[in-house]
């Protein structure tokens, strides 16, 4: 079957297997050796989750076991987050961390420990994270957790596949008192009030700026900061709107630096009508672009890829005005950036986050990307930063061990419980892992 | 509260549909293969909302009469008013040219049993006067391809067996829905390159229970089906036996 990442830039044909229980994914592991990945909703833009052997997870979707006194909630590895939350909210009970959209499973938000829009408050995804079951390289089952096996726990999270196949997680909810957030917008005029805004803010429960690339002079990056409080009254969701999805592909070119500007132009102009707090539905507030499923498609065959990195603090300012002086000065369009604040760096060695700003960016695949990505590269690890790995398409090796120096350990987990050729992916072969 | 049947119920569709009547609080008995999953689905079901799930392991195609099925559910639910049968096994249609012997055992999952489950129903729902039986063909049904023509046709009996019983159901206030899906994303279909005219389970679940509460008697899911269809088994033989499908 043909498979690609969700920036669909490269494509590979893969022998993939649909297990429906942990029982048939040991079987599988027994049955056969050789490398393989587990995969969830692709939804990770580069080859993160490409092999030539896939364990397409998502029909082991079950839930398990739910506490309705300590929010203790256990559930298979291939549930979606929207669907975890289609049953929590109603019962009160919440998802501490999401990531930017509701398709991604449990398993891909474990294995790329992902971060959402109040990281600098409650950390990434690992910390609601109680336990977990792996599937180890011989079929064999391990529950880990911070007390039993906690290197491998600690490795499996941020750990991208590559340590055994997830088949289960026990995720500590957090109660909840409404699906509703309130909703500020906060314009922006260039990079350094962008940046002084969101210091300002910090103490807002979720927030982020969508970053305006297509302006030069005054207005360059000029931002809108979007800051979300979770509403205290209860009042019932609104039905259910069907997603619209896109079903076929753009024709390459459509994504061009006018639309880019036209674009910019109504979401700002949109953005600056809303200054005022709006309430909106939790599924809007984090999943915006779930309202058009397969929006990956506006880019064309040609696909695209996103770029996102982590500067810490102190060169922050300095590295995103010379990333943005190259993104806005080259030849390739960059629709949308987002920018945020992460908080400090956990246990987990392959984890992305650290104490500083995260800068993401969409970019086309042209002629040109791959050396602009390459350009990127290098600028963020001489600022010291790292690249996140669940959206990296083609970091060197180089680039990779410098900005994860604890790439070491994690190799030596891996040996230990016998997964360094069993379990490799696309983007493990090109990183040295 | 609906008391409800569902033989392969480890089908991603039907499972599916599981979902959604457990959230609506039914009572539920599941028949399938493998032990492993029918535990894990009683699991999830129960937390939906299921007001029971009972459970039990049957390989249909090594039944004298998969019509015992029924009889078993109506004990351990203490009634039944809907019947799904949605197990099924899409062959390798290149064996099945040459190997009798698949195209037979095809036949027998697709066709066999879910006759026999269905006669055994329809004497059920026709003595009480109410019920649903509910039974997923396929697309492939509406006309032989070279590609798939033994699947198809294993699935084609069942849409004459289904307007039979519907006819001689009627008049007892019995509804048999036919439901003709088009390419579904489930372990059926694992090995298929995904495209735009796809659906996925959750999609054909939501319209087999709209399709069952407006009573209708066949249905085509995702609905556009019905127009590509429609074209389809306009085509004149003449012209269809040169095609390429
Ligand atoms: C619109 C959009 C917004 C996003 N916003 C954010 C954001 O705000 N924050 C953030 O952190 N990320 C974000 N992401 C990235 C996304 O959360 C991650 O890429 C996530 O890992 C995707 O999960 P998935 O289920 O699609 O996994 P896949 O993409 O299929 O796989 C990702 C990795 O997880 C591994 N994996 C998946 N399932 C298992 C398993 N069961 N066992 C072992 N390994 C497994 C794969 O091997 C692979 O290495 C966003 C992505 C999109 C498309
Ligand atoms: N997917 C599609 O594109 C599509 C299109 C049109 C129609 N359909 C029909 O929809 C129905 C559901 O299929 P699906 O797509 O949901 O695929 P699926 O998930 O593969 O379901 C098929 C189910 O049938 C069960 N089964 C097969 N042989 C059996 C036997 N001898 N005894 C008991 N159970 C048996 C299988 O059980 P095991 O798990 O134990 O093998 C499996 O759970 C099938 O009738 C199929 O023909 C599917």
């Amino acid at each position: 079957m043909l498979i690609s990442g969700w920036g669909r830039h490269t494509r590979i044909d893969a022998d993939t297997a649909r297990p429906a229980t942990a029982t048939a994914v040991r079987a599988l592991l027994a049955a056969r050796d050789g490398a393989l990945l587990a995969r969830g909703m692709c939804r990770s833009y580069g080859d993160a989750s490409l092999a030539p052997r896939i364990l397409d997870m998502t029909a082991l979707d079950r839930l398990i076991a739910f506490d309705a006194d300590s929010g203790l909630f256990e559930c298979d590895a291939g549930l979606r987050l929207a669907e975890l939350l289609d049953f929590c909210v109603p019962r009160g009970w919440w998802l501490p961390v999401l990531p930017g959209t509701g398709a991604v499973t449990v398993g891909g938000a474990i294995a790329a420990d992902v971060h959402g829009k109040n990281h600098h408050h409650v950390g990434g995804f690992g910390t609601a994270v109680d336990a977990l079951d792996l599937v180890l390289a011989d079929g064999s089952r391990l529950r880990v957790s911070r007390d039993a096996h906690a290197d491998l726990f600690q490795a499996t999270l941020g750990g991208m596949g590559l340590t055994g196949v997830i088949v289960a997680a026990r995720l500590r909810l957090v109660p909840l008192a409404s699906p509703w957030l309130e909703q500020r917008v906060l314009p922006a005029a260039n990079l350094d009030e962008t940046l002084a805004l969101l210091a300002r803010h910090a103490d807002a429960s979720y927030s982020v700026a969508w970053v305006d690339l297509s302006r030069r002079g005054a207005h360059r990056a000029r931002a809108l900061i979007m800051l979300g409080e979770h509403a205290d009254t209860r009042t019932s969701p609104a039905p259910h709107r069907r997603p619209l999805t896109l079903p076929v592909d753009l024709p390459t070119g459509v994504i061009n630096r006018a639309t880019v500007r036209a674009f910019n132009a109504l979401y700002h102009w949109r953005g600056a009508g809303a200054a005022t707090p709006r309430t909106v539905h939790y599924s809007q507030y984090f999943f915006p672009l779930d309202a058009l499923g397969g929006w990956n498609r506006l880019y064309g065959r040609r696909g695209f890829v996103q770029h996102q990195c982590v500067l810490p603090f102190e060169c922050a300012p300095r590295a995103l005005a010379e990333m943005i002086g190259t993104l806005t000065t080259g030849s390739v369009p960059a629709p949308l950036a987002v920018l945020k604040a992460l908080g400090p760096a956990n246990d987990h060695p392959l984890s992305f986050p650290m104490a500083g700003l995260t800068f993401a960016v969409d970019l086309p695949m042209t002629a040109d990307t791959q050396a602009l990505c390459a350009r990127l590269d290098d600028l963020v690890a001489d600022h010291g930063g790292r690249l996140y790995l669940a959206k990296d398409a083609s970091m060197s090796a180089l680039n990779f061990r410098r900005g994860y120096p604890r790439w070491e350990a994690f190799q030596a987990v891996r040996e230990r419980y016998g997964a360094l050729t069993r379990f490799a992916s696309l983007q493990s072969r090109r990183l040295g892992l | 509260m609906k008391h409800i049947l569902i033989v392969g119920a480890g089908s991603a569709i039907a499972e599916a549909c599981a979902r959604l009547w457990s959230a609506e609080g039914a009572a539920l008995h599941l028949v399938a293969r493998d032990p492993a999953r029918l535990a894990a689905m009683a699991d999830d079901l129960a937390l939906r909302g299921a007001a029971r799930v009972s459970h039990g392991v049957a390989d249909v195609a090594r039944m004298d009469d998969a019509g015992d099925l029924v009889d078993a559910a109506r004990a351990a639910l203490g009634g039944l008013d809907l019947v799904l049968v949605a197990q099924g096994v899409l062959p390798n249609q290149r064996a099945c040219e040459r190997d009798f012997a698949q195209a037979r055992a095809a036949f027998e999952v697709n066709t066999l049993a879910s006759l026999a489950v269905l006669t055994r129903a329809a004497v059920l729902f026709e003595e009480q006067g109410h019920g649903a039986l509910i039974v997923l063909g396929s697309v492939a049904g509406d006309r032989g391809r070279a590609s798939n023509y033994v699947y198809g046709a294993s699935k084609a009996a069942l849409e004459v067996f289904a307007s039979g019983l519907r006819n001689r159901l009627a008049r007892r206030g019995v509804q048999v829905l036919l439901v003709k899906p088009g390419f579904v994303d489930t372990p059926m279909t694992a090995a298929f390159t995904k495209g735009p005219l796809w659906a996925q389970p959750a999609d054909i679940a939501r319209g087999i229970l709209r399709a069952l509460e407006t009573r209708r008697d066949v249905v085509y899911l995702p609905a556009f089906w019905r127009a590509i269809m429609l074209v389809i088994r306009l085509l004149p033989e003449r012209v269809f036996k040169r095609l390429t499908l």
